[in-house]
Formats: C-alpha cells, sequence, structure tokens
C-alpha cells in the first residue's frame, strides 16, 4: 500500500519481472522469481479459496497456481499460447512455500526506478488499496506492484476478495 | 601419493572429527566402527598407518592390536592408539600388543596432526 | 544436524550412548553378576568422557569421570556392582543429559549430590581422585650447546612401526646433527631376523636444543630403549665416530634395507590375511531425516518420469528402447522399495524408552510393576515412531497409575502381587498394531459413565456400546481420577493422544474387563509417506482414498441415485449408511456416469460414511504430498499424490468425511 514495503536498492532502483493480466501489467520482484513454466496440467481442489484453486506438480512438489484476476476483479479467462505461471517463493504465515502465479504473458526482466513510482491513491481506483504496494509510471503505462503478502493473508484468513467497488 | 590411514573408533563423533583433521592435511582416511571392522579393514589393505582406540565393543583396541601384528599386512605399520588414561600400565600393555605411539584424548586436530606426520616421517 | 559438524555427531551419539548405558544398568539391576553388562556400561561411560571431553563438554567429562571410575573399579572385581551403585549411575545418567545441554546452570550442587550418593553406594568416603595429571614431563634443563647421544632402540621396533630415520630426521630438525651407525650388535648372517632392528646411533647434535626436545623425539619408545645423553660441552671437539662422510652414506641403504616393510620374505610365509572376523557387524550411517525426505522426492519424480517413458517406449516400435525402458521400470520400481525400507525402524526404538519411564512409575507409586515388551524387531515409519512416543508414554501413565493396583490389592484379589504391563506391536498388512496391556482392574465403565453425564458428554440414560463408553476418556477434559496425582489425571493428555493417533491416521481401540485389566490398541500406518489407495474419478477430477479406510464399494444405479434423492441414505447389511455425493460436494458440473460406484468408508471405530464417486480407476501405491500453506483450511482432503502421468491427485481425508456423514445422518435424524 506504501512504498515502504517496496525493496528498493540504494540507488532506487527494484528489478522486476513483468507480465500482462488483461490489459493491466504487473510486476513481481526479480528475487522472488524462480522459474517460468509453460502451463501444466492443473488439478482443481474442491473447497479452496478461488484465488488459489488449483494445484500443480512442480519437480514432485505440490504448489498451489493463484489467479491474481480474481483479486483485481477480473473475470477467469482461458489459458492461450502465451499463458504462463511464474513460480515464486514467499513466506506465507512465517513459511517459505513456493507459489505459481498465472500471467497471460510474461514479459522481460526491467529495472523499475523509485523516482517514477507513487503510492496507490486513495480514492479513484478500480482496486483494493491494500493490495497494490505501488504503481510505477513508464512510457509504456503503469506498472502495478501488487501486494502478494496482503493479497495470501486473505486468502488464509478466509475473506473472499470482495468484487471491486468501481468508483469511476 | 598420499598416506592412507587407517580410524578405528566406535564413536562416530570422534571419527568423524579424526577425519576432518586428516583428510584436510590431505592424507587418506578409512574409517572401522570397532576392533571387529578394523582388523577386517586392516587385513583387507595396507595402510600407511593405522589409529585406533582401545575401549570399542566386539573386540577392544588391544586385541585389535595384538591381532593384526599377528599378521604380515601391516608389518611395520605404525599404530597410534588413542587413550584417556595417562597411566603408563596402559600404554605399556599396547606397545607390548604392537602398538607404536599414542595420543591422550582430548587432543586438538594440531596435537593429532603432529603425531601422525611424526611417526608417518615422510 | 549438518553431517559434518563433530558436534552435532557427538550430540546425537551421547543420546544414543546414555539411551544404551540406561538399558543396560536397567539389565543389570535385574543381574548384577553379568560381566558384560558391567563391560558394557564402563565402554560407554568411557566413550562420554573421552569424546565429551574432545568437544569442549568438560563438565561433562569431569562429572562422568567419577561413574567411569566407579565401574572400572568394578569390571576390575575391586567393588561389587549393587542395586544402590546401579540407581546412583542412573540418576548420574540423567544428570549427564543435563550437562550435554550448553545452556545447563552453572554450579553443579545436583551433580555433586549425585556423586555423594555415588560415594556412599562405592562405599568409600572419596571419590577416586581425579586422573592423575599426565607425568610430569622431566624438568628442563638449561638448554645446552647440543648434546651426544646414543641409542639402541627396542628389538621389534621396526616390526612395530617406527621407523628409526624418522626419528633421526626428527634430531636432524633440532640441530645440526652427525650421525654415525653402530653395528656392533650386528649378529652373525645366519641369526640375521630382518625384521629387527640391530643397530645403534650415535649422534652429536648441535644448538640450541634442550632436554625435552630430545625426550619429545623419542617419546614413543623412550622407556624401552637404550639412551645414553651427556651435553656438549662448548669448543670442545665432537667426540670422533668413524669418518662422517661414510657414515652419512652409510645411514640411508642401512636404515632403510632393513625395516623392508612387506619384504617378500616377511609377506609369503605368513597367512596371507589375518583371521577376519567371521561377521562383519552391521555399519551404520546416519542420515538427517530431511535428506530421505529429499531422496523421497527425487525418486518419486524418477517414478513418474519412467512411466512417461514407458508410455512413449509403449508407442515406439524401437525394440531398443522398449528393452532400456523395461530395465528402467524394474530398477525404479526397486529404487522405490528400498526407499521405503530406509525410513523404517524397529519398534524397539521406541519400546527402549518406556523400561525407564516404568522403572521410576513403579517407584513413584509404590507398586509391583514387571514390563514385557514383544515384537520389538517390528519396524515402522521414523516419523511415526517419534510422534508416537508422547502417547505412548500418557497410556502407560495411564496404566501403572489407574490401571493396576498397588501388591496388597492385587494380592486380595487373588493376583500376583505384580502388575504385568505388556507392550506389544505386530505387523499385520499394511498395519502395526501396537498395544499397551495392563492386568489390573479395567476400565471403570459405571465411574465413566457418571463422570461423561455430569460433563454433558451424553444424556443420563443414554444407550451406549462398551467401545462407545470407553472411547468417551478421549474426549477433552474428561478425567475419571478421583485424586489428581503427579502422574496423570488430570484430564490433559488422553484428547491429545487421539488427536496425534489420527493424525497418523491411526485408531485407537480398547479393550477391558473388570478386576482382569485393559488394553488399549493402537492401530497405525506403516508409514506416512506412502499410501495404498483407491484411485477414483468424480466427475473430471481424480481423487485416492486410502485404502485401508475403504470396506467396500458397490453399484449404485441411476435409478437407485434418483430414487434416493433427498435422502442420501443407503441399506447396507440392515444397517443405514450415510452418503455423500462427491460430485455435488466438489461441484464439479458435470453429469453422472450411468453407472456410479458407492465406496464406503470406515474411521475402523464402527463410523461409516459411503462415498458416491463416477468411476473406480483402481489401487494405487502413492507417496503422499502434503498440501501447501495456502489450501491448509480446505479440511476434506489430507494431502495430494502425484500419478503416473504427471498430475495431481487429492487424497481424502477420511475422518473428515465420516463426520460430515455423521452431521448429515444426525440432522436427518433430527428432522425426523
Amino acid at each position: 500500500m506504501t512504498d515502504s514495503l517496496i525493496p528498493w536498492d540504494a540507488e532506487g532502483n527494484l528489478d522486476v519481472l513483468t507480465f500482462d493480466l488483461e490489459s493491466e501489467t504487473f510486476a513481481l520482484e526479480a528475487t522472488q522469481v524462480q522459474e517460468i513454466l509453460d502451463l501444466l496440467p492443473e488439478t482443481g481442489v474442491p473447497g479452496a479459496h478461488p484465488l488459489v484453486g488449483s494445484v500443480v506438480n512442480f519437480r514432485g512438489k505440490i504448489i498451489p497456481i493463484a489467479d491474481l484476476r480474481l483479486a483485481f476483479g477480473m473475470h477467469t479467462a482461458k489459458a492461450t499460447l502465451d499463458s504462463r505461471i511464474v513460480v515464486i517463493e514467499m513466506a506465507v504465515d512465517g513459511e517459505p512455500i513456493q507459489i505459481g502465479i498465472r500471467a497471460d504473458s510474461v514479459h522481460e526482466v526491467a529495472a523499475l526506478s523509485r523516482g517514477a513510482s507513487e503510492d496507490a491513491p486513495a480514492v479513484g481506483m478500480r482496486w483494493r488499496r491494500d493490495y497494490v504496494r505501488g504503481l510505477v509510471r513508464r512510457p509504456e503505462g503503469v506498472i502495478v506492484l501488487p501486494d502478494l503478502t496482503a493479497i495470501f493473508a486473505s486468502v488464509l484468513g478466509g475473506t473472499v476478495p470482495s468484487m471491486p467497488a468501481i468508483t469511476h | 601419493m598420499s598416506a592412507s590411514i587407517l580410524a578405528v573408533d566406535d564413536s562416530a563423533s570422534l571419527r568423524m572429527a579424526i577425519k576432518i583433521a586428516l583428510t584436510g592435511a590431505g592424507y587418506k582416511v578409512t574409517e572401522a566402527s570397532d576392533g571387529q571392522d578394523g582388523l577386517a579393514k586392516a587385513g583387507a589393505e595396507r595402510f600407511d598407518l593405522i589409529l585406533t582406540d582401545l575401549n570399542m565393543p566386539n573386540m577392544d583396541g588391544l586385541s585389535m592390536i595384538r591381532e593384526i601384528r599377528k599378521g604380515s599386512v601391516q608389518t611395520g605399520v605404525p599404530i597410534l592408539f588413542l587413550t584417556t588414561e595417562s597411566d603408563d600400565g596402559v600404554k605399556a600393555e599396547a606397545k607390548a600388543a604392537g602398538a607404536t605411539g599414542w595420543l591422550v584424548k582430548p587432543f586438538v586436530p594440531d596435537q593429532l596432526l603432529r603425531v601422525v606426520s611424526k611417526v608417518l616421517s615422510r | 544436524m549438518s553431517s559434518n559438524d563433530p558436534v552435532a555427531a557427538f550430540l546425537v551419539e551421547a543420546g544414543d550412548l546414555l539411551d544404551q548405558v540406561e538399558q543396560d544398568l536397567l539389565d543389570l539391576g535385574k543381574n548384577l553378576q553379568d560381566a558384560d553388562l558391567i563391560n558394557a556400561v564402563f565402554r560407554g561411560l568411557h566413550t562420554l568422557k573421552g569424546s565429551g571431553a574432545m568437544f569442549g563438554f568438560e563438565a561433562l567429562a569431569a562429572f562422568t569421570h567419577h561413574c567411569e571410575s566407579a565401574f572400572d573399579r568394578v569390571r576390575k572385581g575391586k567393588a561389587a556392582a549393587t542395586a544402590e551403585l546401579v540407581g546412583a549411575i542412573l540418576a548420574a545418567k540423567d544428570h549427564m543429559a543435563v550437562l550435554l545441554d550448553p545452556a545447563a546452570p552453572k554450579g553443579d550442587a545436583a551433580g555433586e549430590a549425585i556423586l555423594d550418593r555415588l560415594r556412599a553406594a562405592m562405599d568409600d568416603e572419596t571419590a577416586e581422585p581425579a586422573a592423575a595429571a599426565p607425568v610430569a614431563a622431566a624438568p628442563a634443563k638449561p638448554a645446552a650447546t647440543g648434546w651426544h647421544l646414543r641409542f639402541y632402540l627396542p628389538g621389534e621396533a621396526m616390526v612395530n612401526g617406527l621407523n628409526p630415520l624418522g626419528l633421526i630426521d626428527e634430531l636432524r630438525e633440532l640441530g645440526d646433527a652427525r650421525v654415525a651407525v653402530l653395528r656392533d650388535r650386528l649378529p652373525p648372517l645366519d641369526q640375521f631376523d630382518p625384521t629387527q632392528c640391530y643397530f645403534g646411533w650415535d649422534v652429536t647434535l648441535r644448538g640450541d636444543v634442550s632436554r625435552d626436545d630430545i625426550d619429545d623425539v623419542f617419546m614413543f619408545v623412550i622407556d624401552d630403549m637404550e639412551l645414553q645423553l651427556e651435553p656438549l660441552v662448548a669448543e670442545v671437539e665432537a667426540p670422533a665416530v668413524e669418518a662422517n662422510p661414510i657414515v652419512e652414506a652409510a645411514t640411508a641403504p642401512a636404515a632403510s634395507a632393513v625395516p623392508a616393510p612387506p619384504s617378500s620374505s616377511a609377506a609369503a610365509p605368513a597367512s596371507p590375511a589375518p583371521a577376519v572376523a567371521k561377521e562383519r557387524p552391521a555399519e551404520n550411517v546416519r542420515v538427517p531425516a530431511e535428506r530421505l525426505d529429499e531422496l523421497m522426492d527425487r525418486v518419486g519424480e524418477l517414478v513418474i518420469a519412467q512411466s512417461r517413458l514407458s508410455q512413449i517406449a509403449q508407442d515406439s516400435s524401437n525394440a531398443a528402447l522398449r528393452s532400456v525402458t523395461e530395465d528402467i521400470e524394474r530398477l525404479s520400481s526397486e529404487l522405490r522399495d528400498t526407499m521405503m525400507v530406509l525410513r523404517m525402524v524397529p519398534v524397539s526404538t521406541l519400546f527402549g524408552r518406556f523400561r525407564r519411564l516404568v522403572h521410576d512409575l513403579a517407584n513413584e507409586t509404590g507398586k509391583t510393576i514387571e514390563l514385557i515388551t514383544e515384537g520389538e524387531s517390528t519396524e515402522l515409519d521414523k516419523t511415526v515412531i517419534e510422534r508416537l512416543a508422547d502417547p505412548m508414554i500418557h497410556l502407560i501413565r495411564n496404566s501403572c497409575d489407574h490401571g493396576l493396583e498397588t501388591a496388597e490389592d492385587r494380592l486380595a484379589a487373588g493376583k500376583l502381587a505384580a502388575g504385568i504391563l505388556r507392550l506389544r506391536a505386530q505387523q499385520s498388512g499394511g498395519e502395526v498394531i501396537i498395544s499397551i496391556q495392563d492386568d489390573g482392574k479395567g476400565l471403570d465403565r459405571d465411574r465413566i459413565r457418571a463422570k461423561a453425564e455430569g460433563n454433558g458428554l451424553i444424556q443420563p440414560g443414554q444407550v451406549l456400546s462398551d467401545q462407545e463408553l470407553y472411547q468417551l476418556i478421549f474426549q477433552p477434559g474428561f478425567s475419571t481420577a478421583a485424586a489428581v496425582t503427579n502422574l496423570s489425571g488430570r484430564g490433559v493428555g488422553m484428547d491429545v493422544v487421539k488427536r496425534t493417533i489420527e493424525s497418523l491416521r491411526g485408531t485407537i481401540d480398547i479393550a477391558s474387563t473388570p478386576g482382569k485389566g485393559s488394553t488399549i490398541s493402537l492401530r497405525i500406518p506403516l508409514t506416512l509417506a506412502i499410501i495404498e489407495g483407491l484411485l477414483v474419478r468424480v466427475g473430471e477430477g481424480h481423487y485416492v482414498i486410502p485404502l485401508a479406510a475403504v470396506e467396500e464399494c458397490i453399484e449404485l444405479s441411476l435409478e437407485e441415485d434418483l430414487r434416493s434423492r433427498g435422502r442420501s441414505f443407503i441399506t447396507l447389511r440392515d444397517r443405514l449408511v450415510p452418503f455423500l455425493r462427491l460430485r455435488e460436494m466438489f461441484a464439479t458440473g458435470t453429469k453422472p456416469d450411468v453407472f456410479q460406484k458407492i465406496v464406503v468408508i470406515s474411521t475402523g471405530n464402527g463410523e461409516r460414511v459411503g462415498l458416491v464417486v463416477d468411476q473406480i480407476v483402481g489401487s494405487y501405491q502413492t507417496v503422499i504430498k502434503s498440501m501447501s500453506t495456502l489450501h491448509r483450511d480446505v479440511s476434506t482432503f489430507s494431502g495430494a499424490t502425484i500419478l503416473g502421468d504427471g498430475s495431481v491427485a487429492l487424497i481424502l481425508d477420511i475422518a473428515q468425511l465420516v463426520s460430515i456423514g455423521q452431521q448429515q445422518e444426525e440432522r436427518l435424524r433430527a428432522a425426523g
């Protein structure tokens, strides 16, 4: 939600992997990213939180697949040839786990600059503000830095991501 | 070629400590977990040095040294024993059995290396 | 545990040693004359002391030294093994465990008290003085300008591994040495034994060399050799020996020719190898459990990759490929079997811990208790064994405290004075049954009922089978002990026992006869890592039902299905069994198959439920994987597994599904 959650380096830069969901571009810290996979056969988990509704076999480990669309009020979509799964490792509830993040397409690693970043606006945004750590403006458009910790905390807390209150 | 050493001790941690110290100094170490195991290994291959504990299950160090000295595979190979007793009786007994020298526990790696290089005299 | 940290290895080893010493002491307590046991205890203490000192546990080494000395005296027949001594050393063993903890408090009053006890048991006022300080080195004399040495080594020195050249090299390193060989003791050739050392050496050593330096060179032989040593007087010409150049030249060949380690003459005649022990003792390697888990994962992946390869090979006409694939198939299945075995450890590692517990419990309660163990070689997954320890401690305490009577009560009831506690393990299919049996007074049905009614667990007058009634003792907060003792009866624990056993996918059965005793049986699957599962299809998804829970599979025709709609009960041998339509539970959105199946599952204590599935695919042995933290709230599944094609199938949680079924049953009953 605020800039302070973003691990800028001393020069105010951050290496990220950018990817698209619908018409939005999101970014994950490059250090979190372990691997980018082509789509794998997924197994649905009945009764699971819709954000993490399936699992895949990633090198013999069962890892959840997260669809961030649902956290950002987008509709689920069928996979395409460009679809990928970005495997990241992060701490959830104090335990480092691997999660596959669904992406419509994955771009390259880019360096974001702090100078171009701003906090998520308090009003006027289509998304839950606590799911966004910040926005970074670039010539090609705005990049969203999602707050995965907050998003997955809501999975554990059992709150279904409310449909966004569209304010515009 | 690096000298090969047979280390006989029923304590895995001690064997590990010995192995780390000796391999760190470039020696090749074969481990045995008691006198019987040590005797079997000493019967199979000639070593440049044998290092053994005395108090061990199945076969104690003294009996193992005697048996090794009865055979010919390790003729002239130095045998060092580890002991906690500073009592000379044990040393005399071990030397009578055919041991070359000893090292008093506890020891630090440097002491071990010094004694080993002393009897290897290469 | 890092596998190359000796201190960590020592801590593990010390724990094992202490356990072994304890077992040996307990055995020794029963047979105080057993020399093997006395030796074993001595060795254990000795190793603990020696290694402890090596790895910086000085307090442990010093404390253990006293116990070792005591046993050394017993071993040498200078003192007798007594029950008091065994008791004192048992107490000392506990204290040693404390001293292994780096956080143990300093100041050893507890240790002193135990040593007092030990001294009393050894019947002497003072424990042996600490090991004599290493023999004091001869006081260093002022360094001379040099030394003149003449020495002869013991005859067998070279056979015993001493290299005279090495000693001379060491002398050379101390200073400028002139060396002459003394051949005066060389025997006539016909008496010459090539393994003997006949030479002597005369060395003039110049330099700042102390007597200690020289003693150091000869440290291993100084007591057995002939050595004449005199300081060199400054400016005096070294005593003349044979001409140096010749001597120097002579030394090397002479000395090196003689030791001839495995010279042909020495090696040839003797038997080729010394008598090798008939039976090689089993060698063990300690491996951290996580590594086994990693290996298990790799093996699992291998099996999956292999089955993909098999599919490719089947579609191929390449005979060589097919043959190699068959080999790999066989190897990977063998590898998997071996892997399973690696994780298994004998139950004796678990039962062993309880001997001391029962010993202490007998002391605390003043009862006489005989512990009998059976089936100790039965093997179980290591993780399972570790998790069984606490529940078993609780059940054993319960038996000793509440089950077994005092000697007087037993005699009055016509029983032997000593109560018998029997621990038994046996394998039965994919399960191990561990039972804790006592011949005490048995569970008190009336007291349990009264208590349960008082707690509102059951309705007054509610009809319950014995099994149902006994199972109540595992309800949270349930305790029948009239007086809360130090041991048990606080009502904490029995519910934890049940939860722990269930988390191991096990069940608890209780049998009890008033006046005769009770038996608690724990049925535990052999391993947590592997499961024999029934693979079923529901809609488009595949799920695994643990085969151990499956009672039977029956067909549910479409019309029966329609008829049963809204009831969700089937009649099975005159009993109504609730069933769950998994297709609806999992919201598959697919049409049911024409021939659906009902898989009847049960938790083992009589509660059963039917699961309606579309298809039964077959039974498979599968490696259980845990689900991610993000799915921890999904209680319908206990884990997941990877199928032959690499896809994931979820494993159904039996206890959870049965409880959902029971709730459904209750709702329907309540509704009419």
